[in-house]
């Protein structure tokens, strides 16, 4: 491998590390970018939602070349029942001009937004893991890789090297996740014709919908997602590890359970699964971001605990984190000072920004989560769909009675009425906070 | 596809001689009292064998979720990438 010094080096080829290369190399920096997998993106998956403003400040109408699926025109909350559901949702034609988020894969996306950073000049190296940084003293001095003579210099090293952020931890900056801070998501992609996926979601042209669950799912509180592509379907759950860890319930039975809910089993009829994948979220929220920068180096994406669980947003936090980053870097390099203090840009801009106010904004939300009985999510989405069917079951019983009856069952699904005030209270606080 | 097999199967594999998970001393996890790598990893990797006490690593089915490296009791797990270019390669994402 070269021995000349570079600029940047760039670890990881998802969102956050092209974002990063790609605003460098364009501005004139030599990078290079290392990616462990064959390709950009061989290693990674999403549940599917990409959106539209953060990625447009970076590269202005990328939706006229970048790969990506169906045009999000519709979103649906579905609470679940064990064989019933409580539907919410919003369609509107204004999410399709400008388009606010498209349905992606990420094989096609990483590989191609990576491809844009390449055009822009940077070095892209890939089927090659970074196992350490180098350090002179108390500076990050660049990276030695699993090739042979596979040491590289740099004046900056950007870690975005994803959830398992293995650099994050030889840094030092942040400990090991713990598992109520991570959750694991199977997910299937699902092939189903054209016209089928088109019928059964009620759309025309490039329209998508997005659907997302929450409740009884298979056994256990989790989130699902159900997210409608070209021709599949992608489909999946996500559980945190401590929930996972508690129920010993299988992450490949979870989904398959799932899948039998009448409701998700109607939607996916006839489909064929062509793939079946496992990652892990962060979902540490705001008090598990680690410092973002120091001597010679700086952390973005999912390495730095950058998502929005609440919303499933994480690829435009860390295609943004990225791009701060690089224009940190940019002024850093104009200065000649990769010290911590001249890469302090970084952190004012991710302090500035929807990144930071966006996470702060939900930071009780975790703690909450990790508060309540986990129960909740089973019960009170169960009372919900139990409140919803006596209402609308005609037999006799005036509404009256049944009124009290749904609010006696919400009230002893979140046994009795102190706690469901008490939670309403700190729901209401952990979001509008 | 409702079996495990049958979902690594969609997966593509280039599969290193060397194992890229190694259990760290197997007396821990003879005292481990739940086991629960068999559970939570969704490629059916560990595997705990009452006769030889051991617990079996079938890294080649590993899909680098990370899980056992968080939700191992005992962190007995060291876990690593595998080498660049070796290990899954989705078709999707
Ligand atoms: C199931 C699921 C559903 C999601 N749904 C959404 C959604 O709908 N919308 C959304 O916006 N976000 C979603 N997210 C979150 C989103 O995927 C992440 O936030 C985003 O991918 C983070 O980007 P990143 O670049 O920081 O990390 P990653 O995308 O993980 O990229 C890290 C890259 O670094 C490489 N790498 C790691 N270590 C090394 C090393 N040592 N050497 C070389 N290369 C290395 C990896 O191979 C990888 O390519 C979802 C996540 C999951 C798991
Ligand atoms: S959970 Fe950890 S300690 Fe227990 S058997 Fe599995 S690897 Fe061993
Ligand atoms: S990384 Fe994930 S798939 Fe691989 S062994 Fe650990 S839990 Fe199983």
């Amino acid at each position: 491998m070269a021995t000349e010094r570079f600029d940047a080096i760039i670890v990881g080829g998802g969102p956050a590390g092209s974002a990063a290369a790609y605003t460098m190399a364009k501005a004139g920096l030599n990078v290079v970018l290392i990616e462990r997998g064959e390709f950009p993106g061989a290693k990674n998956i999403f549940g599917g939602v990409l959106y539209r403003k953060q990625l447009e400040d970076i590269i202005p109408e990328f939706w006229k070349e970048a790969p990506l699926e169906r045009r999000v025109v519709e979103q649906r909350m579905w609470l679940m029942g064990k064989d019933s559901v409580v539907t919410m949702g919003h369609r509107n034609e204004a999410f399709k001009e400008p388009a606010n988020a498209w349905t992606g894969l990420r094989v096609k996306f990483d590989q191609w937004f990576a491809s844009k950073a390449e055009q822009a000049g940077s070095l892209n190296i890939y089927e090659t893991v970074v196992t350490d940084l180098l350090r002179e003293g108390d500076r990050v001095v660049g990276v030695r890789t699993d090739r042979e003579e596979g040491d590289l210099y740099a004046n900056v090293v950007v870690v975005a090297d994803g959830v398992n952020s293995l650099l994050g931890k030889q840094l030092g900056v942040h400990h090991e996740w713990q598992p109520d801070q991570v959750s694991l998501a199977v997910k299937e992609v699902i092939a189903m014709p054209k016209e089928k996926i088109m019928d059964r979601f009620n759309l025309e042209g490039d329209e998508g919908v997005t659907t997302e669950f929450i409740g009884q799912l298979g056994g256990m509180a989790g989130l699902g997602f159900m997210y409608t592509n070209q021709e599949t379907i992608s489909f999946g759950v996500g559980v945190m590890v401590s929930d996972l860890k508690r129920t010993k319930i299988r992450p490949y039975d979870l989904i398959e359970n799932v899948k039998q809910h009448p409701m998700i089993r109607k939607m996916l009829q006839g489909g064929e699964s062509k793939e079946y994948a496992a990652h892990l979220i962060p979902e540490g929220g705001f008090h598990a971001i680690p410092p973002l920068s120091g001597n010679g180096w700086v952390i973005c994406g999912d390495a730095a605990q950058l998502v929005n669980f609440v919303h499933r947003e994480g690829t435009n936090l860390a295609m943004t984190s990225g791009k701060y980053a690089a224009d940190a870097i940019i002024e850093a390099h104009a200065k000649g000072d990769f010290s911590k203090d001249g890469l302090a840009g970084y952190d004012r801009r991710v302090r500035e920004s929807f990144i930071h106010k966006d996470l702060k904004k939900y930071q009780g939300l975790h703690g909450l989560l990790n508060d309540i009985d986990p129960k909740l999510f089973d019960r009170l989405p169960a009372a919900l769909n139990d409140a919803a069917y006596q209402m609308l079951l005609i037999d006799g019983l005036s509404k009256a009675e049944k009124q009290k009856a749904a609010i006696r069952g919400l009230r002893e699904a979140a046994g009795g009425t102190a706690n469901l005030v008490k939670l309403g209270i700190k729901g209401w606080r952990a979001i509008n906070g | 596809m409702s079996n495990i097999a049958e979902k690594l199967y969609t997966i593509r594999y280039k599969v290193d001689e060397n194992s890229h998970l190694i259990i760290k001393d197997q007396d821990v996890c003879l005292h481990c009292e739940t086991k629960e790598c068999q559970f939570f990893c969704p490629a059916e990797v560990y595997q705990w064998h009452d006769e030889e006490k051991m617990t079996s690593v079938a890294f080649e089915n590993c899909v680098e979720c990370g899980t056992c490296r968080i939700g191992c009791p005992h962190y007995n797990i060291e876990w690593v990438y595998p080498k660049g270019g070796y290990g899954i390669t989705y078709k999707f994402g």
